[in-house]
């Protein structure tokens, strides 16, 4: 048993690209040396810029030998099935035994030695690497992320010999780009990584990633400030660096009243630095860069020379900001009649007139408490610094600029807060107002043109949408009947594509939303340990689309389900439901279907259209209480409890107080038990019979007042 | 002393010229990159070796800022390498020239960064990098995968200098206009300021619209005429003037979003035919 190393070294392969391509690594490996058989110990993976490493400890010497015993043919079967044999397992007839009349091809494999199924294992991981972009280069025909220089392969103590398209395998590769561009050799796995530190690369990328984070971390310290942890920002420069080197630069404080969260993006996204932050808690003006080199002079040339770059960036950014700043977003609101936001769905100015509409509505249903003008305004200029140098500088910050904006040119802070705010899930009622009606209108719109996410296909986002939707609907406990906010919304798009097509559909559409909301609220809740299967149960009595009371409801349902009294409370009402639909009883003293076979219950065809009757109005409440000459204690106990239990569950859920509900109905769990425990449903008195019946009806529908229990699993 | 504009210019020059690349003069024609050149272009398809270098002026009417921005230019110069097919020390041979010019990479943070370079006017895309020192983005290093819509076989490795960006970083200047031009105290503002201030006023405010739209479909006529006759070089240069007119009418803000693309596309179009012709001729 020996160990293996493979370094595949190359020119610099992007940063982002590096851990999938060091998972890929490992399970190609896995892969190629399981089909062959080869046993190996532990595998480790490591990257930096220029190399692929791989280290498998404990390789077999050599696979397994096996012997393989093939049927094939009868011996007088026809020369094409013989042929068909010899061709498929590669034998002469000579070489086929022959038994009862059966001919067998003994396939004898001799072990194969380690170095060989290695070789084969790295020209397969070369040649089918799964790169995300890969190219050519020079003359050749070989596919690699970025020219591929050298390949060390090395088992145990001996080079294991690999050639791919003229780069052969070695024990040479080589050390820091600067700090040791010469050749190195290595002896094997049990040397490569401390070779490699001693001329200065750090194979780990955990280990390179600790020390960016605590060297920069350290670096921001010692000049008195916090650096801003950024983890994302940790492995790309870890991605990007052998030997890293955490900088301290500064910048001029001037730039300061650029936007915090520009200075923030340019010196990430476009430069890799980490902010940092002063005592007084605010942004400071300096930077942590990750050098490649121990710089012979410490450091201070790359430190000076990244804050040039980076005032080079700071004065195009505030370029941008004093310019924009100086024109009203009211004015550039006007040009997003150029911006076509969909081809079905006209211009951005379209979905704003839009936005704003629904908006207002929110705030005058009294949905969202708010100044409705304030609300329309923060709506009518929340896109418009899409057309703004800055966004169109920095495009992940729409929102943010438009809110520093519309705060600098003196709208109300309620409003720059919303413009600010409104592509996420705010919590400040101005806010959330735009924020919802900019997601329902999204919603609404890509259902109404057909466009609806199928599948992994969501192209417009629109799933994302909708949960930020219920996000905002939830978490700021905004009643709302959605299907009432859809309705709006669809009849908005309908308006103004001027077409009837989509108003034809409104009846359609709705439900289609509601669902979708259905789907991924239970989506959303799983993730909050909700079970679906009672958000199921809640949306089931149709007549819910109240998101708030919705989660409610479900949440007093799980927290009584996972009761003693609840869990037996289910049992009982499923044993109820079953005897009900087994006895086809669905309303008092009715069959649900008219079978024939079934025996007629009341006398009458159907004692319901005689209910204008006083008398007979009274009598059937009666049977529907399963009053009517109850005679066994059990039945009169029940009787009792749900006497006691429907108009406190009633009243309870009638001021939405679910829990309350669930400890009403929690009352009759005993009596239930025992009227199962002691009484006959289907007595061979057909008056007791229908009298029974129509008590576990009255049961499950007391239940149901809170939810559709039927579809609770358990 | 640090390298002056023109020196820097002179070194690379001779660095490249003894890397057995011919050193070209600049093309004669407006253009926005040191690629468009056919040198570039045309040269990186088929199967014949080829090395040049040479400076490109390039004009981009939209980065004007009538020279009032101390890092943007709406005219300025890129040093153009190109080596095909591409060397395995391609890397070493770019660093090599980086000490040249006096950046010392046990003094400076050289890295290479991912960036893959496409163009859409050209049909032409490539991987590389663009390289940092100290941070700042100064070459990009491009290994040519397909340009006019053809695969490059063998493949052409491209670098391109920002000569400005690299003359402040060597000089330690913080506004373009401040560069020494030579050492005899002119700067580059002495050379160039007034040209900047009055080209962003003529692209941005002046250029007669009309009269650029009928250029353009000139341009594309004449193009079609010369792949009718099945001279690939004039017909590129057709392209490169389309293009170019198309960047000016950019600047005017008189081409909307959608159409945008359909002049992306129609010059694309005739650098790909011209790529086709080319590739035929030379067949």
């Amino acid at each position: 048993m020996a160990d293996f190393l493979l370094e595949l070294l190359s020119e610099e392969i992007p940063a982002r690209m590096q851990p999938k391509a060091r998972n890929d690594l490992a399970r190609m490996f896995a892969d190629a040396t399981g089909e062959a058989g080869l046993s190996t110990g532990a595998v480790d993976v490591h990257s930096t810029p220029r190399r692929l490493v791989l280290i498998a400890r404990d390789v077999a010497e050599a696979t397994e030998a096996s012997r393989e015993e093939v049927k094939g043919p009868r011996a007088n079967a026809p020369a094409q099935a013989l042929d068909g044999f010899l061709r498929k397992t590669g034998l002469t007839r000579e070489q086929l035994e022959e038994r009862d009349g059966v001919l067998f091809a003994v396939i004898e494999r001799e072990g194969k030695a380690a170095a060989d199924v290695l070789a084969e294992t790295v020209k397969r991981i070369v040649a089918d690497f799964p790169w995300p972009k890969s190219m050519r280069w020079g003359a050749g025909d070989l596919r690699w992320v970025r020219p591929l220089h050298g390949i060390v392969a090395i088992l145990g103590e001996t080079i294991v010999p690999i050639e791919i398209d003229g780069i052969a395998s070695g024990a040479t590769t080589v050390g820091h780009r600067f700090h040791h561009p010469g050749p190195i050799t290595v002896g094997g796995a049990q040397d490569y990584v401390e070779k490699l530190r001693a001329c200065h690369v750090i194979v780990d990328q955990d280990e390179r990633e600790k020390l960016i984070a605590e060297g920069a971390a350290k670096a921001a310290g010692d000049a008195g400030l916090t650096m801003i942890e950024d983890h994302g920002l940790v492995v790309e420069n870890a991605g990007l660096t052998e030997w890293p080197v955490p900088l301290i630069g500064r910048f001029d404080p001037d730039y300061l009243d650029v936007p915090r969260e520009v200075i923030v993006l340019t010196m990430r996204t476009n430069q890799k630095y980490f902010a940092c932050i002063g005592t007084d808690g605010l942004l400071a003006p300096a930077f942590v860069c990750i050098a490649n080199i121990a710089a012979k002079d410490g450091g201070g040339a790359i430190a000076e020379g990244n804050a040039r770059v980076l005032a080079a960036r700071l004065a195009d950014a505030r370029f941008f900001w004093e310019q924009d700043v100086k024109v009203p977003l009211e004015e550039q609101a006007k040009k997003l009649d150029g911006i076509v936001f969909h081809e079905k769905l006209g211009t951005v100015a379209d979905k704003v007139e839009r936005v704003a509409k629904l908006a207002r509505w929110l705030v005058e249903e009294g949905i969202v408490k708010a100044d409705p003008n304030q609300v329309e305004r923060a709506a009518r200029l929340a896109k418009a610094d899409l057309v703004t140098g800055m966004v169109g500088e920095f495009p992940e910050l729409q929102g943010v600029v438009g809110g520093y904006l519309a705060e600098a040119q003196g709208e109300p802070k309620a409003v720059a807060e919303a413009i600010r705010d409104h592509y996420g899930a705010p919590s400040k009622p101005t806010s959330a107002a735009v924020a919802l009606a900019d997601k329902l209108d999204t919603i609404c719109d890509f259902f109404a043109i057909d466009e609806k996410p199928t599948g992994s296909k969501d192209p417009f986002a629109v799933r994302r949408a909708a949960i930020a939707s219920i996000e905002i609907i939830v978490g700021n406990g905004l009643r709302l009947a959605l299907t009432q906010a859809v309705r709006g919304g669809l009849a908005n798009v309908a308006g103004q594509m001027s077409t009837t097509d989509a108003a034809h559909r409104l009846d359609r559409t709705a439900p289609e939303i509601l669902d979708f909301f259905a789907d991924r609220l239970k989506v959303q809740q799983r993730e909050a340990g909700v079970r679906h299967d009672l958000i199921d149960a809640v949306f089931a009595l149709g007549s819910e689309d109240d998101l708030v009371r919705l989660l409610a409801r479900v949440k007093a349902l799980q927290g009584f389900v996972e009761t003693a009294d609840g869990t037996n409370l289910l049992t009982a009402y499923k044993r109820a439901a079953n005897i009900l639909k087994k006895e086809k009883w669905d309303a008092p003293g009715v069959l649900t279907s008219d079978d024939e076979q079934g025996i007629p219950q009341t006398g009458e065809e159907d004692p319901l259209v005689l209910v204008d009757e006083p008398i007979l109005k009274e009598a059937i409440a009666e049977i529907a209480s399963g009053q009517a000459g109850a005679d066994l204690p059990q039945e009169k106990a029940l009787i009792a409890a749900l006497d006691k239990a429907e108009p406190k569950a009633s009243a309870a859920v009638e001021k939405e107080d679910f829990a309350g509900a669930m400890a009403a109905l929690a009352g009759l769990r005993t009596p239930i038990d025992e009227f199962f425990d002691h009484v006959t449903v289907n007595d061979p008195d057909a008056a007791k019979r229908e009298r029974r019946l129509n008590l576990l009806l009255r049961f499950r529908d007391a239940v149901n007042q809170v939810a559709d229990f039927s579809r609770i699993e358990g | 002393m640090s390298l002056s504009f023109q020196d820097l210019i002179l070194t690379l020059q001779r660095y490249w010229g003894a890397q057995g690349c011919v050193l070209l003069q600049p093309y004669d024609m407006e253009m926005g990159a040191g690629t468009f050149h056919p040198a570039t272009v045309l040269r990186a398809l088929g199967p014949a070796p080829w090395r040049t270098a040479y400076v490109q002026p390039c004009r981009r009417p939209t980065d004007g800022r009538y020279g009032e921005n101390p890092n943007r230019l709406g005219a300025y110069y890129q040093f153009q390498v190109v080596l095909k097919p591409s060397p395995d020390d391609l890397q070493d041979l770019y660093l090599g020239s980086l000490t040249e010019i006096g950046i010392d990479p046990l003094k400076h943070d050289i890295r290479f960064v991912e960036d893959d370079w496409e163009s859409p006017t050209l049909g032409a895309w490539g991987l590389g990098w663009e390289v940092w020192c100290d941070g700042m983005e100064v070459t990009q290093f491009t290994y040519f995968q397909q340009v006019g819509g053809f695969e490059c076989k063998p493949v052409t490795g491209e670098l391109t200098y920002g000569l400005e960006r690299l003359a402040m970083y060597i000089q330690g200047v913080d506004n373009v206009f401040d560069l020494k031009f030579n050492d005899a105290g002119v700067t580059y503002g002495d050379v160039f300021l007034e040209n900047e201030r009055e080209a962003s006023e003529y692209n941005f405010e002046v250029a007669n619209t009309d009269r650029l739209f009928e250029a353009f479909r000139e341009a594309v006529d004449e193009c079609e005429l010369c792949i009718g006759h099945k001279l690939p070089i004039p017909a590129y240069e057709q392209a490169i003037k389309a293009s170019h007119v198309f960047n000016t009418l950019q600047a005017r803000g008189v081409i909307s979003v959608a159409e945008r693309q359909a002049y992306i596309g129609r010059v694309r179009d005739l650098a790909k035919a011209a790529c086709g012709a080319w590739l035929e001729r030379s067949a």
